[in-house]
Formats: C-alpha cells, sequence, structure tokens
C-alpha cells in the first residue's frame, strides 16, 4: 500500500466546542491504483487529503505513506518526505503568480535539487501541451492550461503518490478529461492517486470510490 | 531553480512592496551618511577656524615681541645691593641702608665677570643734620660708576663727583644762594660747589652729593658703603632678573638684591600674560567647538537612532505585509516539501537585497543631501570636499555592513511568521 490510514480521527476545536471533521477512517491506496472519495461539502474530504499528505497531524490513528508514519519524523524530515513521495493537485491551482509555467514545475525541485529536473521539466511541459506557453506567468494561461502546469508540478519529482483536491472543480468538460486522464495515466504507472471530490461524474473515473458522510466513510 | 530565483521573480512581481522598502532603507542609510559628513565639515571648519586664530595670536605676538625686543634695547633695568642684615621695610622707609658693606665689593663685582650688568654705582647716604646751615639734608657719597671690566664701555649714566667738590639740589643752592665755583663749608670741611641740580621735584633738592672717601671721612665709616647700584641690567626676558639676583648673590654671598621697578618688566610680564590669556583663548575656543560638536553629535545620533528604528518597524511592516499576501503561496511551497530554512531565506534573502541596495543608493543620497546642507553651510564648498575625501572604503563597507544587519534584524519577525504558519490552515482555508 503507497497510502495507508488505520482508524483515522482529527478534531477541531471550534466556537462551540469539538468538531470531530474525520472519524475512524480506514482504508488504503495501492501502487496502480485510483481512489476518489466523495462526498458533499464539509464533510471531511480535504482534511482527510491534508492528513494523507502529511500537512495535518491527526488526533488519533495511524497513517502510512509508503510503508512509514509520516507524524514520527522531524518536521524537516516530514518535508522531505514529502517533496520525495507525494504531489499535490488543488482545486485553485496554487500557482506561484510571478514564475513561468517552467519555473513553475521547477519550484517543486528545489527541496530535492537534481541535475535531470530540468530535462524532466521540460518533458514534461511538452506532454502535457504547454510547449507555447512555458515562458507565460499563471495570469496569461486559462484554466485548464494553469491545472495542467500543477499536475505537471505534482508529478515532476517522480512521486509514489499524487493527492489531488478537487482538481477539476473549476476546469470546463473538456479540461476535465484531459485532467483525469493524466491522472490515471500516473496511477497506470505505478502511482497511487488519492483524489476527493463532491461529483459523481469525476469519481466514476476511478478505480474504486468511497463515500464519505459527516467525517465518515461507512464500511 | 533555487530560493533566490524564486526572490528575485518575488521581488519584480511586488515592485511597490519592494521600493516603499527601499526608500526606508534609502532615508536611513542617508540621513546617517549625511550626518556623518556634516560632523566632519564641523571638524574642518573647526580646524580651520583655530588655525587661523592660531596664526593671527602667532603674528600678533610676534609684532608685539618685537616692539618689546627693540624697546628692550635701550631700556634696562636697575638693581640695589643692600648690605647683609639690612631690613628691607627700614629702607623703603628711610631709602638708605642702615647697615654697612666693605667699599670693595663694588671691585668684586666689576673684576666678577658678571655679564647682565653693565655699570655698578657704589655710594654712602645718610640723612644728616648740616650744622653750619642748620638743614636736614641727604648727603650721599659717590665716586662715581665703576664699569664692568668684561663688558664693552660705555658713557656713563653718573657722572663722578671730584674729591673737595660738592654738588648741591635745588633747593640747597637755592636757600643757600650758592652758584658753581662757589665755597660752603660742611661739618667744618670746605667744599666747592661742582655743580647745581635744577628743580626736579623730589628728594634730590635737598641732597648733596660729595665723593665717596669725603663722605666716608665726614661720617667716620671709612672703606664702607651702604648700597651698591648695578645699572643697565641687560633684560632679555623676565627671568633674566632672577638670574642677575644670582649671579651677584653667588658672588656677594648675604647681600640682598632689589629691583628698582621699571617698565621693562611691566611689559615682559604683560607679554607673558598676552601668550597665555592667546593660549587661554584660543583653549576656550577649542573648548567651545568641541562642546558643540558634542552637542550636535548627540542629537544626530538620536535623531539617526530614532529615524533607524522608524525605517526598521516600517520595514518590518511591510515584511509582514508580505508575508500575509504570500499565505498561500507559503502553504503549497510547504506542500511541495520547502523546509523552514527555504522559507526564512526566501524571506531574508528579500531584505538582504533590500540592505545593500539601500546602502548603496542611501550612500550616494547621503552625500547628495551632505553636499547640499554642506555647502549652505560652508559657502566655499571646499570643507565638503575635504569631508568627502574622508570617506574611507572602510567606512562605507561599514555602512552597508551595517545596512545589511539592521534589515536583516527587521526581516527576522516577519520571516519567523512565515516559517511558523501552518500550511493546513492556509491550504483548507483557500
Amino acid at each position: 500500500m503507497i497510502l495507508k490510514f488505520n482508524e483515522v480521527s482529527r478534531a477541531f476545536r471550534g466556537p462551540d466546542g469539538v468538531v470531530d471533521a474525520v472519524m475512524d477512517l480506514s482504508f488504503g491506496v495501492a501502487a496502480g491504483d485510483m481512489v476518489a472519495v466523495q462526498g458533499p461539502s464539509g464533510c471531511g474530504k480535504t482534511t482527510l487529503l491534508l492528513m494523507a499528505g502529511a500537512l495535518l497531524r491527526p488526533t488519533s490513528g495511524e497513517v502510512l505513506v509508503d510503508g512509514r508514519d509520516p507524524y514520527e519524523l522531524p518536521p524537516d524530515d516530514r518535508s522531505g518526505l514529502r517533496a520525495e513521495k507525494i504531489g499535490f493537485v488543488f482545486q485553485q491551482f496554487y500557482l506561484i503568480p510571478y514564475l513561468s509555467v517552467l519555473d513553475n514545475i521547477l519550484a517543486a525541485t528545489v527541496p530535492r535539487p537534481d541535475s535531470k529536473a530540468r530535462k524532466r521539466a521540460e518533458e514534461l511541459v511538452d506532454r502535457f501541451g504547454l510547449g507555447d506557453r512555458r515562458r507565460h506567468v499563471p495570469a496569461q494561461l486559462s484554466t485548464g492550461e494553469q491545472q495542467r502546469v500543477a499536475l505537471a508540478r505534482a508529478v515532476v519529482n517522480g512521486p509514489r503518490l499524487v493527492l489531488a483536491d478537487e482538481p477539476t472543480g473549476n476546469l470546463d468538460a473538456e479540461n476535465v478529461e484531459i485532467v483525469l486522464a493524466h491522472l490515471k495515466e500516473f496511477a497506470s504507472s505505478g502511482g497511487g492517486v488519492l483524489l476527493v471530490t463532491h461529483d459523481a461524474a469525476v469519481a466514476d473515473h476511478a478505480d474504486r470510490t468511497l463515500q464519505m458522510k459527516a467525517g465518515r466513510i461507512p464500511v | 531553480m533555487n530560493v533566490l530565483r524564486i526572490s528575485l521573480g518575488e521581488v519584480r512581481y511586488r515592485k511597490l512592496g519592494f521600493l516603499l522598502g527601499l526608500v526606508a532603507v534609502v532615508v536611513a542609510v542617508g540621513s546617517v551618511v549625511a550626518s556623518m559628513l556634516l560632523l566632519r565639515l564641523h571638524d574642518i571648519e573647526t580646524e580651520s577656524i583655530l588655525a587661523g586664530k592660531e596664526k593671527e595670536t602667532r603674528r600678533r605676538l610676534k609684532a608685539l615681541e618685537n616692539e618689546v625686543r627693540k624697546a628692550t634695547l635701550k631700556l634696562s633695568f636697575n638693581l640695589v645691593i643692600l648690605p647683609e642684615g639690612q631690613d628691607i621695610r627700614e629702607w623703603y622707609t628711610r631709602d638708605y641702608s642702615s647697615k654697612y658693606m666693605p667699599e670693595e665689593y663694588v671691585d668684586m663685582l666689576a673684576d666678577s665677570g658678571i655679564v647682565l650688568v653693565r655699570h655698578f654705582l657704589p655710594s654712602l647716604q645718610e640723612k644728616i643734620k648740616w650744622p653750619e646751615t642748620k638743614r636736614t639734608i641727604i648727603l650721599v657719597g659717590t665716586r662715581g660708576e665703576v664699569p664692568n671690566l668684561h663688558k664693552s664701555p660705555k658713557k656713563p649714566l653718573v657722572q663722578a663727583v671730584p674729591k673737595g667738590t660738592i654738588v648741591l639740589g635745588h633747593e640747597l643752592h637755592r636757600s643757600m644762594g650758592l652758584k658753581d665755583g662757589q665755597t660752603t663749608r660742611l661739618m667744618e670741611r670746605e667744599f666747592t660747589v661742582h655743580k647745581c641740580h635744577p628743580k626736579r621735584g623730589n628728594k634730590d633738592d635737598i641732597t648733596a652729593w660729595i665723593h665717596l672717601s669725603d663722605a666716608q671721612e665726614l661720617l667716620d665709616k671709612k672703606g664702607k658703603i651702604n648700597a651698591i647700584l648695578a645699572l643697565e641690567c641687560i633684560c632679555a626676558q623676565v627671568g633674566s632678573l632672577a638670574e642677575v639676583r644670582k649671579q651677584i648673590t653667588d658672588i656677594l654671598p648675604g647681600t640682598q638684591v632689589i629691583e628698582k621697578g621699571s617698565r621693562v618688566v611691566a611689559r615682559a610680564e604683560a607679554r607673558l600674560k598676552l601668550r597665555a590669556d592667546a593660549k587661554a583663548i584660543l583653549a576656550n575656543a577649542r573648548e567651545r567647538r568641541a562642546l558643540l560638536k558634542g552637542e550636535r553629535e548627540r542629537i544626530t545620533a538620536m535623531l539617526a537612532a530614532l529615524l533607524v528604528a522608524a525605517c526598521a518597524t516600517w520595514l518590518a511592516v511591510l515584511g509582514y505585509g508580505n508575508v500575509w499576501a504570500r499565505r498561500s503561496e507559503i502553504g503549497v511551497m510547504r506542500a511541495m516539501g520547502y523546509r523552514s530554512r527555504h522559507i526564512a531565506l526566501l524571506f531574508l534573502s528579500r531584505f538582504l537585497a533590500l540592505g545593500l541596495m539601500g546602502a548603496v543608493l542611501g550612500l550616494v543620497g547621503g552625500i547628495i543631501a551632505g553636499d547640499a546642507l554642506g555647502v549652505m553651510l560652508d559657502e566655499s564648498g571646499r570643507g565638503m570636499i575635504a569631508a568627502k575625501a574622508m570617506l574611507q572604503v572602510g567606512h562605507i563597507l561599514g555602512i552597508v555592513a551595517l545596512s545589511c544587519i539592521l534589515t536583516l534584524i527587521a526581516g527576522w519577525i516577519p520571516a519567523m511568521v512565515a516559517m511558523q504558519q501552518d500550511p493546513a490552515t492556509v491550504l483548507r482555508g483557500e
């Protein structure tokens, strides 16, 4: 299993008391798997994704990424694990507004400097159909192109796991298909994909869909 | 790709924020540089003023010393040598001594080689009652001047009175109706009037001068005198008086030497006082300039410190605003695996760039501002040129280093805030 959740819970302290965002989740994502977690807004999907990405410590339970619990590592090592094994794709893209397409992709290689990084980035630019946009900044790209840049950035380091939070939320139908196709391609090449969405049509593209409601994934 | 390239891109993207920070650093550095230049200009002006005063004082002193030197060629001072044991108060009261010394003392002085005295005048003086005329007179016995054998001969100041003759003061010859060549009797001895002095308006008018040996016989003081006048003592400086005194008392131990009062001593003392006053004026001027400089330095340091603190605060506020504007950037960078040091470097490199650029521009701006202010204070502008020349490489490097350190300190808190940001909060919230 690339990703394993063992009875993972996460609670937040709110103005009205403690809020259980996620309760007792147990599931896994294997290599080659594209797993979708579908549920309405506010059901805890993003919280789940952040815990999977070693960005949010669970209140209880265990998260294993490629067999290791990232929350047992010191913060810098945890960052290193993210740089090495995890790629993120967000609904809002989160591209760096002053860097070009190529530089945005290369920004992901800063924590793991590599002499071949530029070559990989150039290949991804071409593969994702961004060849004539390599020097453009995000403001000069369409939403579909921006999400493709984000996707290229997520995979440039050759991660084992891609976590996608509503990756198609801001895209038109054509670009939805393009992005999902790329995610499936990543999974087919041996990686794992955990995709969270509220859209059943998007979830249908996954190999497996888990329904999430009120912080739980009923068995 | 590295953090510095990302940082550079961000500076180009958020130019306004960077420029606002740059202005703050330029103002801080510029004000410090301008203050330094103005303080240096003050130093240069001080030296120039003091040099001018010193030059003028030296010129005036030299002129006065030349005057005094010319005057002292013609002037000298006189000394009275009194016998051992003579009460000086009594001498001042009676104007002649009641103690006696051997006449040969004069010859001892003349033969001694003493260099500061030209003539010696031995005398035997007493106040007596002229029995024949029932008058109280001052009788002075003198044999004339004894020249200093070791000095070149000069015309005597006091002429000798020949033996058997008498010189009369105005009141004496007038009241007795005596004229030159006539005879008169004094203490049963006949004397021929050698000279009748005109009115002098002092005790000379009741004085009678006879030859020393005649006086010694009349007063029964054979071989004795009660005063030696040392005439034309050469006065090069006030210290000569003490030197002459020492020379005389070395030759005639026990005798007392009194200076008869002269304008030369007063002038020499006045000259010394002038020199001392000039020194005091210069010292006072230097002290006042130093006080002024001290005050200016204090005010400048206070203002500069306030300005630097204000600029640093402004930088920190701008830095915090920059962190807030880039929180989603920070969040996604954390998601990509950026460590705390990457985030810190991202922000601190920005502040370092501010420090470097601000220092260079601030130096230029400070020199221009200092120049403009300096020319207003020092119209010739020469002082400011010299002040700028005093800005050494060490100073410039010091200013650049200090600027970088201060901007890094100002940027430290924003960088810490950026490092501490929880990416989950940002990414979940967005």
